[in-house]
């Protein structure tokens, strides 16, 4: 008897008994349900961090040299965060160093940070400011472009020009219904003019991207960012995927030289790349797919005893039908195969409608502005798990099925 | 009962002696589709032995209608079974069509079952939520025949017992003489060498009763060979030949006119 044949019998059963087959599948469908939903939720997570949050915090093929990471989602234990306050600061100095180290054509910018209270002519009040004092290589690295006015010149660049380019929340912060290019806006006190208003670019994790304003590092802006200190780090872009290991390695090289450490001694600066920051995540992630896994099987296993048991039940009341098929030639692989194709597509018919209302939860989370992508692997991997679940669930059903001497079997009731 | 001993050993004509007493192993002649040599059947109760059949010899030639007939417990049942493939012997030879069927597996009964015998059963055994067309369609799923051909056959045996128009019925929507005419296609889609029927007018009204005896007569008549196991004189006077079976022997091996006239005296 071929497959098809043997699915539509099994088709045509569930057909006849629509509520008990729904009960029966019911694990199933629950099993299913929550793998597909919980991997969507953390494919969404995932794509949020590693797209959106590692791309714009770090850019593509970028790393940072700070004197301890900065982006960090796991667990910092006390003993570590001592250590790293005992570092010794990132110098102007070293940025230079880096500069001189790496390929002509990897991109190189100084960056420096501090929240700061802006002041201008035309409101009292107005957000808090990210300060950020970088050389022009920065715009470059983080992709920025401006929807009004214009980036700072490499001229203002090297003059350290008092010129700002702010994001969209201090233009309407500061600026409402007025246009800011050529306006001066104040921070700690020293007067600033906007030259370019960036692209609107969101937040991420509690991040606005849109309350930075940018600033010339040799200008005044260093003042304002506390820059004679330390500065918060040095950025630096590989031309490619390819050489990106190779100029890391260089920088480490520079930084330790520069520190003079002994090959037995810990780099005791950082170097922050995407995959480094999101170490931790990754960590986080395996645990919520296992947990994305481990609470649907308990369903599953659920689902294979109710299914196991219907077909037992099916077996015993279709005895004499059993008897006539071996009466008219099936062989016990025919049968076997009856029972196991049943099980399976009754199975697999779960696992579709787990799929469904797995789809249904994911697009429920997005109307509530929760991020999830559905899996393709995860529905193909559902529907395995559905047949499998079938197979597992009706191997000892139908192996008896298929045992059963016809002469008995034919005189059942 | 016949004191004619040589009756009553069963064998009625020397050459049909000569088919069960050839050396056993041997296959008998192509004109034999049945041969049994001295098949036993004993079963398990608890310990204790039960001896269903003890030793039955039946040579039976292609195209021959023949009732076997005896009281519950004479051991019918047993034979029927086991010249229908569904048991085999616990000693002795069974050969079908050629092929020695008392030493074979499970799986090589079922494609001997499947190729080679037409049931046709007292309650009739049609799966009941499949139509009659799909029922027919049966032992030819299991033959791995194509679907469109599959189709095209079954229909083809449907309209042979006059339900061309029932097709789509399913069992509970025919009578009781039109089942088992659907049993009876089924039976015979697969052109089997033996079509065998265990009483097949027993849930059946004796008008019913004669419409299936004529089909049968129908059949016999056409070349097909037909076994039919029953416990009524009245059905087994159809056949043309009447086996007797009393006590797991053979108590008899008549021809027609000789149990009619044995019967109705």
């Amino acid at each position: 008897m071929r497959l098809l044949d043997a699915i539509i019998v099994a088709l045509q059963q569930i057909r006849v008994q629509k509520l008990k087959s729904f009960f029966t599948l019911i694990g199933v469908i629950i099993g299913v349900m929550f793998l597909v939903a919980v991997v969507s939720i953390v494919e969404g997570l995932n794509k949020k961090i590693e797209v959106d949050f590692a791309g714009k915090f770090l850019g593509v093929n970028t790393f940072n040299v700070r004197r301890f990471p900065d982006i960090q989602l796991g667990d910092v234990t006390e003993a570590e965060w001592h250590a790293w306050q005992r570092r010794p600061p990132i110098t102007t100095q070293d940025a230079y160093a880096i500069r001189e180290a790496i390929p002509a054509d990897a991109n190189w910018a100084i960056h420096d940070v501090r929240r700061v209270q802006g002041q201008t002519d035309y409101v009292r009040g107005g957000p808090q400011v990210l300060a950020e004092a970088v050389t022009e290589g920065y715009f470059t690295i983080k992709d920025l472009s401006v929807s009004k006015g214009r980036l700072f010149s490499p001229q203002e660049d090297e003059l350290g020009a008092a010129v700002v380019v702010i994001g969209t929340d201090i233009a309407e912060g500061y600026f409402p219904n007025l246009d800011p290019i050529g306006r001066e806006l104040k921070l700690d006190g020293i007067p600033f003019r906007v030259v370019g208003v960036l692209d609107k670019q969101g937040s991420s994790l509690g991040f606005n991207f849109d309350a930075q304003v940018f600033g010339p590092f040799k200008g005044p802006m260093q003042r304002v960012t506390w820059a004679h200190k330390t500065i918060y780090g040095v950025v630096v872009q590989a031309p490619n995927s390819v050489v990106m290991a190779e100029i890391q390695s260089q920088v480490t090289e520079v930084m330790r030289r520069r520190r003079h450490l002994r090959p037995d001694q810990a780099d005791n600066f950082a170097i922050e790349t995407t995959q480094s920051a999101f170490a931790a995540w990754e960590k986080i992630k395996q645990f919520l797919v296992l947990a994305g896994i481990a609470l649907p099987a308990i369903g599953l296993v659920v689902g294979a005893m109710v299914i196991m048991n219907i077909m037992l039940v099916a077996v015993a009341e279709r005895t004499r039908e059993i008897g006539i098929r071996k009466a008219l030639g099936a062989r016990r692989k025919d049968i076997l195969a009856q029972f196991l194709v049943e099980s399976s597509t009754l199975s697999v018919c779960g696992a579709i409608i787990g799929i469904g209302l797995g789809f249904g939860i994911s697009l429920l989370l997005r109307l509530v502005n929760f991020e999830t992508t559905v899996a393709p692997w995860s529905v193909v991997l559902s529907v395995v798990v559905g047949a499998g679940v079938g197979i597992i669930a009706g191997t000892y059903p139908a192996v008896r099925a298929a045992r059963l001497d016809p002469i008995i079997a034919l005189r059942a009731d | 009962m016949s004191p004619n001993t040589g009756e009553y050993r069963g064998i009625s004509t020397t050459d049909e002696r000569q088919a069960v007493t050839d050396i056993p192993g041997a296959a008998p002649s192509k004109e034999w589709v049945i041969v049994t040599r001295s098949i036993t059947r004993e079963y398990d109760m608890g310990g204790e032995v039960v001896k269903a059949l003890r030793g039955v010899d039946i040579a039976i030639r292609r195209n021959e209608y023949v009732a076997i007939m005896g009281p519950s417990g004479s051991g019918k049942s047993t034979l029927m079974n086991l010249i229908g493939c569904l048991d085999t012997p616990t000693s002795g030879e069974y050969w079908l069509n050629g092929m020695l069927v008392s030493t074979m597996a499970d799986d090589e009964l079922a494609h001997v079952r499947n190729r080679e015998i037409g049931f046709v059963f007292q309650t009739f055994n049609l799966l009941p939520r499949a139509s009659a067309l799909a029922n027919v369609e049966l032992p030819l799923v299991y033959a791995g025949v194509p679907s469109a051909e599959r189709r095209r056959r079954a229909a083809e045996a449907l309209e042979k017992v006059q339900l061309a128009d029932r097709m789509d019925h399913r069992p509970n929507e025919l009578s009781g003489g039109q089942r088992q005419r659907v049993a009876i296609a089924r039976a015979l889609v697969n052109n089997p060498a033996i079509l065998l029927a265990d009483e097949p007018t027993g849930n059946l009204d004796s008008t019913t009763s004669d419409e299936i005896m004529k089909v049968f007569e129908t059949l016999a008549s056409g070349g097909q060979t037909v076994i039919m196991v029953t416990h009524e004189a009245d059905i087994a006077r159809h056949a043309r030949r009447v086996v007797t079976l009393r006590d797991g022997k053979k108590a008899s091996d008549e021809a027609q006119e000789k149990f009619v006239r044995r019967t109705t005296a």
